[in-house]
């Protein structure tokens, strides 16, 4: 049977994970798929990824994909910590962190901002829907101000914004997305896992059981009708020749990512954000929050900080291939250690 | 100068015999003033004179201003366990100079600044006046330094009145401050300044006096438990380790930064075998290690009782997704912030059962130097080989009072690194199952992520799950892993290290122990004996219980428990484990922030032994 594989001989059913137990039409469904897709495309080894996440039916989702890859489903809030040990310990692994709004932004904001700060290299996506939905529905530290749910009443708190977040962070890499635009996410997710530190997805991804309403900023017919992308997102593997075409200056802009990738931004919004561009991009958030504007795409990118490996001057090996020989100093030297501390 | 003040006392002091090596000397000073250095420097010039010295540092949650005690205590006896009473003052504290000299033992002697009025004088104790002040002041030492340096009067004092060898103080100060000519030498001027005046114008009267010594402390080390630890987790071969600042933990990674950056560091190219993070909090450290123990790494944090309290939720999912991680909790006195900076043995319960649910660990309980650099290492051995968190329940006295020990043994065993499967194990296996009793010992086998086989991934979770790691809410699934991880705990019983037993014919009355406590039970045994009553002692180094305790409970007649905490917490779980037995079994549990000392223990057991 003439079944297609990739570079790899893997077929797409091979990134496949165990069958998936969330609502149907859930927006994590529709991540996990293009999480799947875009590993399969870019004939990424499986066992090279390590999958972690939190609590909730986000941080669940891992389970439904790439089920040849190790996975690690936490604690609430705290998959930050757990995934900068694992990624310390072997730095050759991919880490893809998938996250809820509840738990990035309430139980979980301080480790997410911590792990941001060192620039741990991974991908982080928070699956935000505005609500708990494991928990049935209450509202999450995202929701927005004013809204009102039959089960959670009235939030008349205002809303945390993740990227922000992220950026005064120092985040190195952010974006936002939305769980309709599967093309947008798959090329955001390239890039992510191009990226040297740590990369935040903030991608709006509606529970369809308790907030799908369409006034609901997280629902899929309010996303559908408001989505507006900064960009249209061409992520160019290292392997591919690159083509840019930049007829239209200021249009177009290539970002070299370290491992050699390129990703091309057409730009599509009338300011031509430029995401190299720190400042522009706290002035963006800040005003599509005013405006109400459902802006998505990449929103900031540096290449050049530094990421948790090299502030730690950790060596190239990973630690976990070190052999005892590396690992436990020889006799002489607890001798010379003993020596100095008796100097008998 | 002023004149030398005695007392009454003269005569009868004139007549004593000699108190040679076997007293004590407490150091009152204001915390923050430097006195660190001097103390130190005397403990291990009076060490270097082979007499078995230890020294315990009373200090306040405090940076500066609030009183501090250093006791030094002289045994020729070889006891290094507390003891109550002092012999030699050191005041160099006005605010507790009254208190202080209260509680001086009869025909003990005073040192303190000559300009002090002292109200109430007590005329059964010699008081020495000195001239602190014009001593420092006619040394030069820069002004800079003066806080630093003054307290070298009372060490060159001290060195004239109880013949401390001024070479072995050099000695001392050139290890303290690692062969700097410079400290050294300005240090040392104050010294022979403080021991030539006291040879001229200090006639002595007391009987206290150093006397070199032979066979005692040969081969000994003088360290702080924390960096013994510390060196034993070098030795264990670290690879990841995760923190929070917290007293009285901190040193023990400061300690570890040092070695592993001398021994574990390319010189070339500066880039490190290992990873320290300081974390943003306890929940965050534990996480890195449950993060790095999973993928195979060796991790370890050291914390406190409020760290490892954060640290809770994390330990039940390391127990119950089975990941190896190695915790120290250098216990102070709890509940809550508690006594910050006094130790004890509060936390036993508490990390025994670390987790909601039916969570269980392995505990060490070192008791000494040689025992914090063996568990050191091998915690990773068992955390590996039991695919769990091993705790370490050191405390502020082994951590960070200097104590001595015999030197270091290499690690007689290479390093255990558990039931560890690569993709070709699984190629001849021919399966790979995460939570399958495979051996029947209750230990699965676990894959590292990495590894290159179709079969080789799962997925760790704390939710329910069966053999294959695969989510699970059966009932059936539940109770047959939750029987095998007791199976597993019932091995760990004969994998940790055994009690150190000394039993003794024909005696009824058993002592159980463990921690810093041995050095109090050693010298109480010792008291006791020589008030007609034998004793066997059992000091437990790890829980699980094992048949050794049980067997040792059934030989004696009664048994007390030992421990400084109020509750009797390891009596507690003695009961549980051994309900039968409970009869027996009494407790004797006391904490108020000072290690137990031997003659309070020895009249506590006297008393339980009358009321019977
Ligand atoms: C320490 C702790 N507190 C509370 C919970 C209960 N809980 C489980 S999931 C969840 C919220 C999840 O919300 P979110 O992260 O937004 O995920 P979603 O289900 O919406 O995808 C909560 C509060 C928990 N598991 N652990
Ligand atoms: S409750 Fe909401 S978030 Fe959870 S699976 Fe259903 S749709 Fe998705
Ligand atoms: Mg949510």
């Amino acid at each position: 049977m003439g079944t297609r594989v990739n570079q790899i001989g893997l077929q797409r059913n091979d990134y496949k994970g165990r069958p998936s137990t969330l609502c149907q039409g859930c927006g994590h469904n529709s991540i996990s798929n293009q999480i799947i897709a875009v590993c399969y495309e870019l004939s990424i080894e499986p066992h090279r990824i390590i999958k972690l996440s939190g609590i909730g039916c986000s941080s669940k989702s891992p389970a439904y994909f790439l089920g040849r890859s190790h996975g690690f489903n936490a604690l609430h809030g705290r998959m930050p910590a757990l995934a900068t040990g694992a990624i310390m310990a072997n730095r050759d692994l991919t880490g893809i962190g998938v996250s809820g709004d509840g738990d990035t932004g309430s139980i979980g904001l301080g480790q997410f901002k911590h792990m941001v700060r060192r620039n741990v290299p991974m991908i982080y996506i928070v699956e935000n829907n505005g609500v708990y939905g494991l928990t049935k529905g209450q509202f999450s530290a995202t929701a927005d101000i004013g809204q009102e749910l039959k089960y959670a009443g009235l939030n008349e708190l205002p809303p945390i914004d993740i990227c922000l977040e992220a950026l005064a962070a120092d985040v190195s890499f952010v974006a936002r997305s939305f769980a309709g635009d599967a093309k947008q996410v798959r090329e955001l997710l390239k890039a992510a896992l191009s990226h040297k530190g740590t990369a935040v997805l903030d991608i709006i991804s509606p529970c369809v059981t308790f907030n799908n309403h369409e006034t609901s900023t997280k629902s899929y017919p309010y996303g559908k009708l408001h989505e507006e992308a900064l960009q249209d997102i061409t992520f160019i593997p290292e392997y591919d020749p690159i083509i840019v075409d930049v007829h239209e200056p200021g249009q177009v802009q290539a970002v070299r990512m370290h491992d050699g990738s390129h990703l091309v931004l057409r730009k599509l919004d009338p300011v031509k954000h430029d995401p190299t561009d720190k400042l522009a991009a706290f002035r963006l958030i800040e005003e599509a929050r005013i405006e109400n504007q459902f802006i998505t795409g990449l929103i900031y990118v540096d290449e050049h900080r530094p990421n948790l490996h090299e502030t730690t001057h950790l060596i190239q090996a990973p630690l976990v291939h070190l052999t005892e020989a590396d690992l436990r100093p020889s006799a002489e030297a607890l001798d010379r250690v003993l020596g100095e501390i008796c100097c008998q | 100068m002023s004149d030398v003040q005695t007392s009454p006392l003269d005569s009868l002091m004139a007549d004593q015999e000699p108190v040679v090596n076997d007293f004590q000397i407490m150091i009152a000073t204001v915390n923050g003033s430097g006195s660190q250095t001097a103390n130190s420097t005397l403990l291990r010039a009076i060490f270097r004179m082979g007499v078995p010295v230890s020294g315990k540092n009373i200090f306040p949650s405090n940076i500066q201003g609030l009183p501090t005690w250093f006791t030094i205590r002289l045994s020729k006896d070889g006891y290094i366990a507390r003891r109550e009473d002092y012999h030699i003052l050191v005041a160099m504290n006005l605010q507790t100079v009254e208190e202080d000299i209260t509680n001086l033992a009869v025909g003990g002697i005073v040192l303190y600044p000559e300009e002090w009025k002292i109200k109430h004088k007590r005329d059964d104790v010699v008081y020495y006046p000195v001239p602190v002040k014009a001593l420092v002041d006619e040394s030069g030492t820069p002004s800079s330094f003066v806080s630093y340096v003054s307290n070298m009067v009372y060490v060159g004092v001290l060195a004239t009145l109880l013949n401390i060898e001024l070479e072995q103080i050099e000695y001392a100060l050139n290890f303290h401050f690692s062969n700097k000519p410079k400290p050294v030498n300005m240090n040392m001027a104050l010294v022979r300044l403080s021991y030539d005046w006291a040879q001229d114008n200090l006639p002595k009267n007391d009987p206290f006096t150093v006397e070199r010594m032979e066979g005692k402390t040969d081969g000994m080390l003088l360290l702080d438990g924390n960096s013994a630890g510390a060196l034993g987790t070098a030795f264990g071969g670290v690879q990841v380790v995760a923190w929070y600042p917290i007293t009285p933990s901190t040193s023990m990674i400061d300690a570890l930064r040092t070695y592993l950056s001398d021994m574990r560091t390319n010189p070339d190219t500066g880039e490190a075998s290992y990873a320290i993070i300081q974390a943003e909090d306890e929940i965050g450290a534990i996480g890195m290690l449950v993060g790095a123990g999973w993928a195979g790494a060796r991790a370890m944090t050291a914390t406190s009782g409020p760290g490892m309290s954060l640290m809770t939720e994390f330990a039940g999912l390391a127990y119950y997704a089975e990941v190896p991680i190695v915790i120290w909790n250098v216990q102070r006195v709890g509940p809550s912030t508690g006594l910050p900076t006094r130790s004890s043995q509060g936390d036993v319960l508490a990390a025994y059962f670390l987790g909601h649910g039916d969570t269980k660990h392995v505990v060490l309980l070192p008791s000494s130097l040689e025992d914090a650099f063996e568990f050191g290492w091998k915690s990773f051995d068992l955390a590996e080989r039991l695919q769990t968190p091993v705790f370490v329940l050191s405390d502020l006295d082994l951590g960070m009072n200097l104590w001595m020990g015999k030197l270091f043994e290499y690690p007689d065993q290479p390093m255990d690194r558990g039931k560890v499967m690569t993709a070709e194990d699984i190629q001849r296996a021919g399966e790979f199952a995460r939570y399958k009793d495979v051996d029947g010992d209750g230990i699965p086998y676990r894959t590292l992520p990495g590894t290159d086989h179709p079969d080789a991934a799962y997925f760790a979770r704390g939710t329910g799950h069966d053999e294959k790691a695969i989510y699970s809410e059966r009932p059936d699934d539940w109770v047959a892993n939750i029987e095998r991880m007791n199976r597993k705990f019932d091995t760990a019983r004969a994998l940790v290290p055994p009690p150190v037993v000394d039993e003794v014919a024909g005696t009824e009355i058993g002592l159980i122990a463990y921690g810093t406590t041995d050095a109090c039970i050693v010298e109480s045994r010792d008291l006791l004996r020589e008030q007609g009553i034998e004793t066997s002692y059992l000091r437990l180094r790890a829980l699980p219980l094992s048949d050794a305790t049980r067997d040792f409970i059934r030989r004696c007649d009664r048994v007390y428990v030992v421990e400084n905490n109020t509750d009797g917490q390891m009596a507690k779980i003695i009961y549980m484990e051994y309900p039968d037995l409970a009869p027996k079994v009494k407790s004797i549990a006391y904490l108020d922030g000072m290690p137990l000392a031997p003659r309070w223990l020895t009249r506590a057991v006297q008393e339980r032994e009358q009321e019977r």
